[in-house]
């Protein structure tokens, strides 16, 4: 293949790498060249090599021990949010009315705990949760449940749990109400005339129309909330005791609580790692089963 | 097996239709016969696609009703009637194999397992899908996805019509052909009523036994291609159907003589006078005028001379109005003032666009 080759061209290619080099590149080296090294304050640095990750990785270190429990919150927060929410949006969205006024309206409504900034969320729950001066928490006393999240670990999961799907289920419909009125009229005539019933149209028509945007939201649900800090940061503050530290809000203590900037630095870029190691593990997976059955179709 | 009977049928899409102007189909009286091949053509928003969707049973009309031999279907859900579709843009369940896509009307109607796959079969043998029966629907052209929706219609044993929506949009012209021709085929092997909804003349005239045209919610002419091409009954199928379409000249008849401007044209049939105030216009078809030397029957004007390969099309004027004809091979012109020929038998004369009957030749001799 002959290529016009222009080096006048790399002059063009500069601006863009030169915004990476400092909003990407340059932080994490920075980041890179602390989780080399110890610092006691003072701008006093000393090597430290691979020790830090060593000890990261060695669940019996103090370090290794943290860093494995917050880890394990953070899989089954996950877990439990994309169990609840990817399901609950697809049934929202199929809820949704599809013409009228009522379209409008309710985008509106369901956008709204999209647009909260994130520690409004916190504070909002933070409140509402409360014992004693919440609504929430004081109803659910009320009714004879002893619930108080500050002190009882289950609570405060429960807590966060019902804040992201509060915040975030509306994200799921929306993307999912998108694939739907991508769907066209034929489709659900045509299973009309077919026979199909309400169970056999969304399973045959509406679900594999919604792969494509159920797939971007688990992605980004997943990502979001592996990588939660605020909201339970405000909340509960990590508490009570470590129920609800993840990994970020963990970091931030070990970094800024204990300026530890070198175990802090080892932490990220494994936790940096983790993150982009796991979506593409779920991107993966879940584009795979499309992609094989056409290899299996076309062999050439 | 059923005649389709649309007994007064309309439809408004307003809830609360006032005057004709609101109806999107107008009144229709019409007998789709059993194992007849209909064509159902007609410019977009003309109302064929509404009349399709409520024999289908997709939409509920205003008033009147459908009737599937003697029963009254006009309320009943699309899936109690005997009724298949094919959309205009190909639906086929993409998660399925072919064979799955083509047995899932049956699955959902409870068909014995062995019934479904040996009907499964014979049908895609007949649509030439019997190769590609265990590959996934999505990955086929669009003509294969056409010919599954298409099975999926003709695996239910129960169909007694078939309604296409511009089953041929998608499709590349040189397969049009090769789907229609099927089509076809299909239709003589198995005693279906075909209902085939399209705004191309050509597909509608060589699939159909039966043309109905409609135009702005109404139904202008039912008839076979032969009386839509010599005797259009509205002066919308002469344009309609035809490439060049009818010419259509305003003219001024009494008794057996027409005329458009200052020119004079004999007409084979003589014509009562009719009220003041209608609009009275003459319409030939262009393969029924031959351009001429001057001096030859009518003196027209020709502005243009097209070739369009297997013909000279003229495009001329009859007293400042423009017309089509055809040009002889032998014709050479000078100049562009030329003669006329009309065949007077083809020449038929529109009040308000609706075509007047001729007296019989008969009587006129009398009078």
């Amino acid at each position: 293949m002959d290529k016009p080759v222009n080096n006048a061209a790399w002059l063009l290619v500069a601006p863009v790498f030169l915004i990476v080099a400092f909003s990407a590149i340059l932080p994490i080296m920075t980041v890179v060249n602390y989780s080399v090294q110890d610092t006691f304050g003072n701008n006093q640095f000393f090597w430290n090599g691979l020790g830090w990750f060593q000890e990261l990785l060695d669940p019996s270190t103090e370090l290794g021990g943290r860093f494995l429990d917050a880890l394990w919150r953070n899989l089954l927060f996950s877990a439990i949010i994309l169990a609840i929410e990817v399901p609950l949006g697809i049934l929202v969205a199929l809820s949704m009315p599809r013409e009228g006024w009522k379209v409008a309206a309710t985008l509106v409504i369901m956008a709204l705990p999209l647009l909260i900034p994130w520690n409004v969320v916190g504070t909002i729950w933070q409140v509402f949760a409360r014992a004693d001066i919440g609504l929430g928490g004081w109803a659910i006393n009320a009714l004879g449940i002893d619930y108080n999240y500050t002190g009882d670990p289950l609570a405060a999961w429960i807590t966060i749990v019902v804040m992201d799907v509060w915040h975030w289920t509306s994200l799921v419909a929306l993307l999912c109400y998108a694939g739907l009125k991508s769907i066209p009229d034929a489709y659900y005539q045509a299973a009309r005339i077919d026979g199909a019933s309400r169970w056999a149209i969304f399973t045959t028509i509406q679900l594999p129309k919604m792969k494509r945007v159920l797939l971007i939201a688990v992605l980004l649900r997943f990502m979001d909330s592996f990588m939660i800090y605020t909201e339970p940061f405000v909340l509960t503050g990590g508490g009570p005791g470590n129920a609800t530290t993840f990994l970020s809000i963990d970091l931030v203590k070990i970094a800024l609580g204990q300026f530890d900037l070198g175990k802090a630095a080892a932490m990220s870029l494994v936790y940096n790692l983790i993150v982009l190691a796991l979506c593409w593990v779920f991107y993966t997976v879940m584009t795979h089963a499309g992609t094989e059955r056409r290899q299996e179709e076309n062999p050439a | 097996m059923a005649s389709i009977t649309l007994d007064g049928l309309a439809h408004a899409y307003r809830p609360d239709p006032r005057g004709p102007q609101d109806y999107a189909l107008k009144e229709i009286n019409h007998v789709w016969r059993q194992g007849g091949a209909y064509a159902l053509l007609g410019p977009s928003g003309c109302g064929k696609t509404t009349l399709l969707n409520i024999i289908s049973g997709l939409v509920i009309p205003t008033r009147g009703r459908i009737l599937f031999d003697d029963r009254d279907v006009t309320r009943l859900p699309t899936e109690a009637r005997n009724i298949a579709q094919v959309f205009q843009f190909p639906v086929v369940y993409d998660t399925m194999t072919v064979r799955e896509n083509l047995a899932f009307p049956l699955k959902n109607r409870k068909m014995p397992r062995e019934a479904i796959a040996r009907r499964v079969e014979e049908i895609a043998s007949r649509l030439d899908l019997s190769s590609v029966l265990d590959r996934k629907a999505s990955n086929l052209t669009a003509d294969a996805k056409q010919k599954i929706s298409l099975g999926r219609g003709l695996v239910r044993e129960d169909v007694a019509a078939i309604l296409f929506d511009e089953p041929l949009t998608v499709i590349d012209p040189h397969l049009k052909w090769q789907l229609r021709s099927s089509l076809k085929e299909l239709h003589r092997a198995l005693d279906l009523t075909m209902i085939y909804v399209t705004h191309d003349q050509t597909e509608a005239l060589t699939f159909a036994d039966t043309v109905v045209v409609m135009h702005d919610g109404a139904v202008v002419q039912t008839g076979t291609p032969e009386e839509l091409f010599e005797r259009p009954a509205h002066t919308f199928v002469g344009h309609f159907i035809g490439s060049p379409g009818m010419n259509v000249l305003p003219a001024r008849v009494a008794g057996r003589t027409a005329h458009v401007g200052d020119v004079a044209i004999a007409l084979d049939h003589g014509y009562a006078a009719r009220p003041t105030g209608e609009r009275i216009e003459l319409g030939v078809r262009p393969e029924f005028a031959t351009l001429a030397a001057p001096g030859t029957g009518l003196p027209v004007k020709v502005t243009r001379i097209e070739d369009i390969g297997r013909a000279r099309i003229a495009r001329i004027e009859i007293s400042g109005n423009p017309a089509a004809a055809m040009v002889p091979e032998d014709l050479s012109l000078d100049g562009d003032s030329a003669g006329l020929t009309l065949d007077p038998r083809q020449i038929h004369i529109y009040a308000d666009g609706v075509l007047v009957p001729g007296e019989a030749a008969g009587r006129e001799g009398v009078a």
